[in-house]
């Protein structure tokens, strides 16, 4: 597949910064124009429209995410199949990281045993107190402008600085059933606590792709769209809007489906044995 | 001084925490899959030297220091205060030995050294790396000289003393290496 890089659609997420371009035609009315962050809302209307099974290649961008990891421009290769329940689309995940890798299927870890095994505490249940404790444990020392009650943000840090870097050092690891907090544009399994059906896939200490078992109600997504807006206000940050043609097409329909987005420029770094994603892009943001 | 935003954060930044100047000697990007951008930073003291690790959300602003760098030459030591002039403003500034540190085993009478000002006021000074320095007193020739004796301290006119090889006289010009503080070649000057 191929899908529109510009578009009047973006994703809507508090942590995710698109480009804009403003067009303005001759005597009409200017337009904003999105370079994708991921081609995920384009995908989804053509399962909408039908599609069963579908990948692509294709360059997103991503303001200001630089660094040895990151450039604002890089390549996703994004996977859709309909039909698939979480488990069969981690495991379709798991059979291509193998292929492409040779380190063996993934291991299964969910969020929850991560903590209790590297942080020992319950992501889920936890106090905020009792996560902030633990963030002061780290080796480096948290920012001092996170907010105390920014429950998501003590919890990623906590990610960052003591599970990911053990994750998927021998073994691929998928990381699976996020707080309900973070499902982005994940389904929320219904429990005690309800669950996201998200996945990220860790190699070496590496985030290498991210899957959904899709959202499909689209009045969740408005809700969803409005209150990444209402944290964006409070960060500062400009609202993206929240209307969206993919939005459109999910009240007409959305099969369930399962998908995944590989961030192909990381594994090019697992393959060539790169320190820094400069050494795999000809021209990095520096000198792009 | 002006504030400096995360997204212009980079290596070589100079800037002010908690009172004092630190140069920004490492910064790295990192961002848990669908959670917030962070910087982490590692940050040289300017003046003592020391290390700290700071971490900054993406948004976050600091502010810069006021940190100048300038050209000085070396006019004369006054007790325990070592006296250097700007290059270019002719301002004159004087600095404790705390503040020279090694520098005075180097600086001779017009040397010109690199300075670092804070606020306007000197804060570190560094020699260039290479100097030629006379040799002051040493023991004559090869006296002592075995196989495992090479070397023979050497005073030199600053007042240091530096090992040189065995061969070198009083009179003689010696090149050091001052990051090294060792010595290099005869210099003929």
């Amino acid at each position: 597949m191929e899908t529109p890089i510009l578009s009047t659609d973006t994703v809507v997420d508090r942590h995710l910064d698109p480009f804009s371009l403003h067009v303005g035609s001759t005597g009409g009315r200017p337009q904003t124009f999105w370079l994708q962050t991921s081609p995920e809302f384009a995908m989804k209307r053509l399962l909408a429209a039908g599609a069963e099974a579908i990948y692509q290649v294709s360059r997103v961008f991503r303001q200001e995410e630089q660094g040895s990891l990151h450039n604002p421009e890089f390549t996703l290769v994004e996977w859709y199949r309909t039909g698939d329940d979480f488990f069969a689309g981690m495991q379709l995940t798991s059979d291509l990281c193998e292929m492409l890798l040779g380190r063996g299927p993934a291991e299964l870890l969910s969020y929850a045993e991560a903590f209790q095994h590297y942080v020992s505490l319950d992501p889920h249940t936890a106090s905020l107190e009792t996560l902030i404790a633990a963030a002061r444990q780290c080796d480096s020392p948290p920012p001092e402008s996170m907010a105390k009650g920014d429950r998501d943000g003590w919890l990623d840090w906590l990610l960052t600085e003591r599970v990911q870097v053990h994750l998927g050092l021998e073994r691929p690891v998928l990381l699976y059933d996020f707080p309900a907090s973070q499902a982005a544009l994940a389904q929320i399994r219904p429990g005690e606590p309800p669950l996201a059906e998200r996945f990220e896939l860790y190699v070496s200490g590496w985030e290498l792709a991210n899957g959904y078992h899709e959202l499909l109600d689209a009045g969740e997504l408005r809700r969803r769209n409005a209150l990444a807006n209402i944290l964006r206000r409070s960060d500062g940050k400009a609202v993206l809007p929240e209307e969206s043609r993919l939005l459109a097409a999910m009240e007409r329909g959305l099969p369930p489906a399962v998908g995944c987005a590989l961030g192909f420029d990381r594994l090019v770094m697992l393959a060539a044995g790169a320190k820094s994603i400069d050494e795999v892009i000809a021209f990095p943001w520096d000198r792009a | 001084m002006g504030s400096i935003n995360t997204s212009d954060f980079k290596k070589g930044l100079k800037v002010q925490l908690d009172g004092d100047p630190y140069l920004m000697v490492e910064c790295n990007f990192v961002k848990p899959g669908k959670g917030q951008a962070l910087y982490k930073c590692r940050l040289k003291h300017l003046i003592r030297g020391t290390t700290i690790d700071r971490t900054w959300k993406s948004g976050d602003s600091i502010e810069s220091a006021d940190v100048e760098e300038i050209s000085a030459q070396y006019l004369y030591r006054q007790g325990d205060k070592f006296v250097f002039m700007d290059n270019e403003s002719y301002e004159q500034y004087e600095l404790t030995a705390d503040q020279v540190g090694d520098t005075w085993k180097y600086v001779k009478e017009s040397m010109v050294c690199g300075m670092v000002l804070y606020n306007g006021n000197p804060i570190t000074v560094t020699p260039p790396n290479h100097v030629v320095l006379k040799i002051e007193y040493c023991e004559p020739g090869a006296r002592g000289n075995t196989a495992n004796n090479v070397t023979k301290p050497c005073k030199v006119e600053t007042g240091a003393e530096f090992q040189c090889p065995v061969f070198v006289n009083i009179g003689d010009l010696i090149k050091i290496d001052t990051r090294t503080g060792e010595y290099l070649e005869r210099a003929k000057e």
